[in-house]
């Protein structure tokens, strides 16, 4: 279920690529990278922004074990919230597949769909590579 | 332009009040701010509240009016929302209104009630302010974000949950005989360290609490203090304030927080000082690890040099630069809305005298630095006793 249908278009677009295998990022002129829904680089306003590629792995650059979470996942912890840098973007997810306790950083991962235990929303997860 | 001066603070008790609500509680603050400058409340020429979870905890938006009521105040209100930096934003443009002349004396304040939608409801409205569609929908409580910091400064500078766990120890030993603090009581390293975790590396006694509060501070030009003989030493001299991105994976740095380097820079150019002029700061430790972020936007320290400050006894009571001798926000609490205001409370009293680790304070240079989100926006203010 949407929760907030305007704003979600841009983020469901970006969650629909990643599942079917054509995950993108947009980047500006300047070579900026960022995740829709954008109008502008958040990083330069330029407005020549196009979508490109998202690199098939990256690696993790910081996470953490969650082990107290909001109601909406409280049926999922723990679970490893990450920062993935994919070059040119970083994206925010979750790991999936590998138990938490072995998560590091540098692990290579790649970007999937899952979903949420607690409320069955998709998410955006990685895998480890 | 005229200089502004702090007429007078005031506290609530910081803690869980589940049979308070906020307007009661900013009305016990704005009368003991009122109380303590001396000054009748007719004189008040507006209200700068600070709140941010209000629509969520007490399904209350427009607060200003209300507070405005609460407060006993004829005036005009606005409610300032910058998440944990509220109320430093409401100061920020207190000042610039005594500055401009648009105002000689206003009252700026904030609270939070916090306690009545229990703990993980709690987390959900903190979570609000990060970036929803890329940070909220991953899972990310406020704890895992600075846990993500945690780790990310861990592994570019080096550190331990020990120098954590000894800024927990430092910031509840100073809290020991403030009678406004939530935690009143000592704890060691071990206690820290044993507690649960709650995202790793940061356990339950690396996060700040669940509070209930409120602030208010009365600030006047100095015009206003002469024509009224008001008693009131502590002026802020410096203001600045800085942004970042919303969502830490937007960020140039993950371990570093550029919006309080600029809002640092800003305020001590503002005050014609720099880092090495302050004598006492209150900083944002929401966590743990926001301190040490903290030390290092100020410039007190290099980055990467600031995880070990508490453990080698430099920020602690009898240290060099003395750092949340309140309990900061740790031990002593953190009602949101309310925490800019209570920081500008406590650096007053400090530099004034009349707080009880005034003894531990060297000089007559404060600091208040206040951050909002994972640092997204900070303010910080520049506090000096008048030559």
């Amino acid at each position: 279920m949407k929760r907030h249908d305007a704003r979600d278009d841009g983020f469901d677009d970006f969650l629909d690529a990643i599942e079917s295998g054509e995950g993108f990022y947009l980047e500006c002129e300047n070579g900026h990278g960022s995740l829709p829904p954008r109008r502008l680089c958040p990083h330069c306003g330029s407005d020549e922004l196009a979508e490109v590629a998202l690199p098939e792995t990256g690696t993790i650059e910081t996470f953490t074990v969650v082990r107290v979470a909001a109601p909406e996942f409280e049926a999922d912890t723990p679970y490893v919230t990450a920062v993935v840098d994919f070059g040119g973007v970083r994206a925010t997810g979750q790991m999936r597949g590998v138990e938490v306790d072995a998560v590091e950083t540098g692990m290579e991962v790649e970007a999937g769909i899952g979903e949420t235990e607690t409320t069955g929303e998709r998410i955006l997860v990685f895998h480890p590579r | 332009m005229t200089g502004v001066r702090v007429a007078g603070v005031g506290l609530t008790h910081f803690g869980s009040h589940p049979e308070r609500t906020g307007r009661d509680l900013f009305a016990e603050a704005s009368a003991t701010a009122l109380d303590d400058a001396g000054i009748d409340r007719s004189l008040v020429e507006q209200l700068n509240y600070g709140n941010f979870m209000g629509e969520l905890s007490e399904h209350q938006g427009h607060q200003g009016p209300l507070m405005a009521e609460a407060a006993g105040l004829d005036a005009p209100a606005t409610r300032y929302e910058s998440a944990c930096a509220s109320s430093g934003v409401a100061v920020r443009e207190a000042v610039k209104d005594v500055r401009n002349g648009e105002a000689d004396v206003v009252l700026v304040g904030g609270a939070e009630r916090m306690n009545n939608l229990g703990t993980a409801k709690t987390t959900e409205a903190l979570a609000i302010a990060a970036d929803d569609l890329y940070e909220v929908r991953a899972g990310m409580t406020f704890p895992a974000a600075y846990a993500l910091m945690a780790q990310a400064y861990f592994e570019q500078y080096g550190g331990s949950r020990e120098d954590l766990a000894e800024i927990a120890v430092k910031n509840h030993d100073n809290a020991l005989g403030n009678e406004f603090a939530q935690f009143q009581r000592e704890i060691s390293v071990e206690d820290a360290l044993d507690a649960p975790m709650v995202a790793d590396p940061l356990g339950l006694y690396d996060a700040c609490p669940i509070t209930d509060g409120a602030s208010a501070i009365v600030l006047v030009s100095d015009e206003f203090a002469e024509q009224h003989d008001l008693d009131a030493p502590v002026s802020i001299t410096g203001t600045g304030q800085g942004g970042d991105k919303m969502a830490l994976q937007d960020r140039e740095y993950l371990a570093r927080t550029p919006a309080a380097e600029k809002a640092a820079e800003e305020a001590y150019d503002d005050a014609g000082i720099d880092a090495t002029d302050v004598s006492v700061a209150e900083v944002h430790d929401c966590f743990t690890i926001a301190e040490v972020l903290a030390l290092e936007a100020l410039d007190f320290y290099a980055q990467g040099e600031a995880i070990g400050a508490a453990a080698r006894g430099e920020t602690t009571r009898d240290g060099g630069l003395p750092i949340n001798l309140s309990g900061g926000l740790k031990a002593k609490g953190h009602p949101v809305g309310a925490t800019g205001t209570s920081q500008i409370t406590e650096l007053t009293r400090l530099l004034r005298g009349d707080h009880h680790n005034s003894d531990a304070v060297d000089g007559d240079v404060g600091v208040a630095h206040n951050a909002g989100g994972t640092v997204a926006s900070t303010t910080v203010h520049v506090l000096e006793v008048n030559q």
